[in-house]
């Protein structure tokens, strides 16, 4: 009896662990994922009068100018946004990889403590450090050359795009950073050696010997980097209390959360994130087809 | 010809050494500036935040803590903080619980579904979590959650990130050991809390974090599903704070507001920092 006993709680043991996340998973991510999709077949016009319209929010979005500059922006955002970020990301893990580097564990707290601070506080800081003239950032430009505190950080279109942008570097450079410095760790020394004998300078070093040593950790910060960036809302949203100067802060969360919670069109909204979804998809695909492309061509 | 070579290497060594440090020191004080300021603006009366810079340096008397008392006196600051510190430590409990439960059954078991399950899960961690926001809301609405707890806490505790980190972290737990626990009669479950868990620590410090910090800084889902001003938690109440006309350029108070949103972070932070760096790596590096 104890025997039996003793089997079957070995042989269940896999299913009652998994059992509760399943249960939660089903529930919250499968069942609503389904859901959204027969959602965005819908109109609603109030909570309780909705319309059947097939693949009409699809159509509309399509050719919908303000999605358009939704759509816009988000990759304005993230195009300008990663090519800032890869790079400082790894240029200061470079820098604190140095065998002579002193302090290193306080430089590399000092780096990442930013990443601690959440979006709404990152865009209440920005919005009174852009502000302009009072702010800190237009001052110290202005001590540089005065007209440059007259800049309208938060009411020009173009710099809003560049505050966004600021905000999310002081938010996510240091991030980057400790995945950058940890791969940099994970280089073999004696391929530095034996490029040394080969006669690379340091250019020839860094581009044959840490860039591939780096490749997994380069490529998973791009590909969730550029996840994330698609999702900008809190930023934005908080930053200019709405689509800002001209809809330059307008990013295609900010559209869905509007038509849903906003205008009330919970169809709308949900073919809005399916719209996301497939640019996620199509972006991921051509990212992973891109390194594997690499991946042979060193090969 | 080769003796002064020598330490004129050197002197070059010394020099990048120097410019290495200067350049780590500008990004240092670049990234804290704003921390600084922060600190500086909360203490600050509200004319002195549009003056000054940092600190009133010629009349350091006139810093104050109003900005504190207004926040704790005229708005229920405090109840948004327990209700931020109460989600946040309940969901990170219950998430690395559930998550290092199914990622040691991911790792060390076979079981019937197993890799249809971990296919659809690899599918949904690339899908934004806002095209959920909807049927979600619809189901707290239907579960009759809405301005409940039970809707941050439930709804999150699923985390198939968390389930792959713990899966890759329990792969290194040595079958041996396992089976060796079994023969001295441990039960599976016992297996999972005595022998694995402790060995992938770092793992559960770094979830611990980013758990906590999810929860505590999450804005979209609580700013939907929160309605009374007492169950706000703290970002909620801060962003609500923004819109009032009695706090208009108030900046003061809604910087001491923010101060008092990243401590309880930082403080963790600190806590739980050299098992966060090592957990958080290991993954991504192996690749």
């Amino acid at each position: 009896m104890r025997q039996r006993l003793w089997t079957l709680q070995s042989r269940c043991a896999p299913y009652l662990f998994i059992a509760p996340f399943v249960a939660l998973f089903c529930t919250f991510m499968l069942y609503p994922l389904g859901r959204s999709v027969v959602m965005s077949l819908y109109t609603w016009s109030g909570p309780r009068s909705r319309r059947f319209l097939g693949l009409g929010h699809y159509r509309y979005f399509l050719h919908d100018p303000v999605f358009g500059i939704a759509v816009l922006n988000t990759v304005i955002y993230t195009i300008g946004y990663l090519s800032l970020q890869i790079p400082c990301s790894l240029g200061l893990a470079l820098l604190l990889n140095g065998r002579r580097v002193r302090f290193r564990n306080l430089f590399r707290f000092v780096f990442f403590s930013s990443h601690l601070v959440g979006n709404v506080f990152v865009a209440l800081i920005f919005m009174l450090l852009l502000a302009q003239r009072y702010g800190i950032i237009p001052r110290l430009l202005g001590a540089i050359y005065s007209p440059w505190q007259e800049i309208d950080w938060l009411g020009d279109p173009v710099y809003a795009r560049l505050s966004i942008i600021l905000a999310s570097l002081w938010l996510t450079v240091g991030w980057g950073m400790i995945f950058f410095l940890a791969a940099l760790q994970g280089v073999d020394r004696e391929l530095y050696e034996a490029a040394e004998v080969d006669g690379a300078g340091h250019w020839g070093r860094f581009w044959n010997v840490t860039l591939p040593g780096i490749r997994p950790v380069l490529i998973f910060l791009i590909l969730t980097g550029t996840i994330g960036a698609f999702q900008l809302f809190e930023l934005p949203y908080i930053i200019f209390q709405g689509p800002g100067p001209r809809w330059a802060g307008l990013t295609i969360v900010m559209y869905l959360f509007q038509q849903g919670f906003e205008v009330g069109d919970i169809g709308a909204a949900c073919a809005i994130g399916w719209l996301l979804v497939l640019m996620i998809f199509g972006l991921a695909l051509v990212q992973i087809r891109l390194s594997g492309a690499a991946r042979e061509e060193a090969a | 010809m080769t003796t002064p070579a020598v330490p004129r290497r050197r002197v070059a060594a010394v020099a990048i050494s120097v410019l290495v440090h200067a350049a780590l020191l500008a990004v240092g004080v670049l990234t804290f500036i704003p921390f600084v300021w922060l600190v500086c603006a909360s203490f600050k009366t509200k004319e002195d935040f549009f003056t000054r810079v940092f600190l009133p340096w010629d009349h350091l008397s006139s810093l104050t803590l109003a900005n504190y008392r207004t926040l704790f006196a005229q708005e229920p600051f405090a109840l948004w903080m327990i209700n931020s510190l109460f989600l946040s430590a309940t969901h990170t409990a219950i998430v690395v619980t559930l998550s290092s439960l199914g990622g040691f059954a991911l790792a060390k078991y076979r079981f019937a579904g197993k890799r249809p399950l971990m296919l659809v899960m690899l599918a949904t961690m690339l899908v934004p979590g806002q095209v959920l926001l909807m049927p979600n809301y619809e189901l707290m609405y239907q579960f009759g959650w809405l301005d409940s707890y039970l809707a941050i806490i439930v709804p999150a505790a699923v985390s198939v990130f968390g389930m792959f980190l713990f899966r890759q972290a329990m792969q290194g737990v040595p079958d041996e050991l396992l089976q060796a626990g079994r023969v001295d009669g441990c039960s599976e479950i016992r297996l999972w809390w005595e022998i694995a868990l402790p060995i992938v620590r770092p793992m559960i410090g770094a979830f611990t974090l980013l758990s906590f910090m999810g929860t505590w800084n999450s804005f979209l889902w609580p700013q939907i599903v929160l309605q009374s001003r007492s169950h706000y938690t703290l970002p909620i109440g801060l962003w609500n704070m923004l819109g009032l006309p009695e706090y208009q350029s108030q900046y003061g108070i809604l910087m001491a507001g923010t101060l008092l949103g990243i401590i309880p972070v930082v403080i963790l932070f600190f806590v739980l920092q050299r098992d966060f760096i090592a957990g958080l790596t290991s993954g991504a590096v192996k690749g």
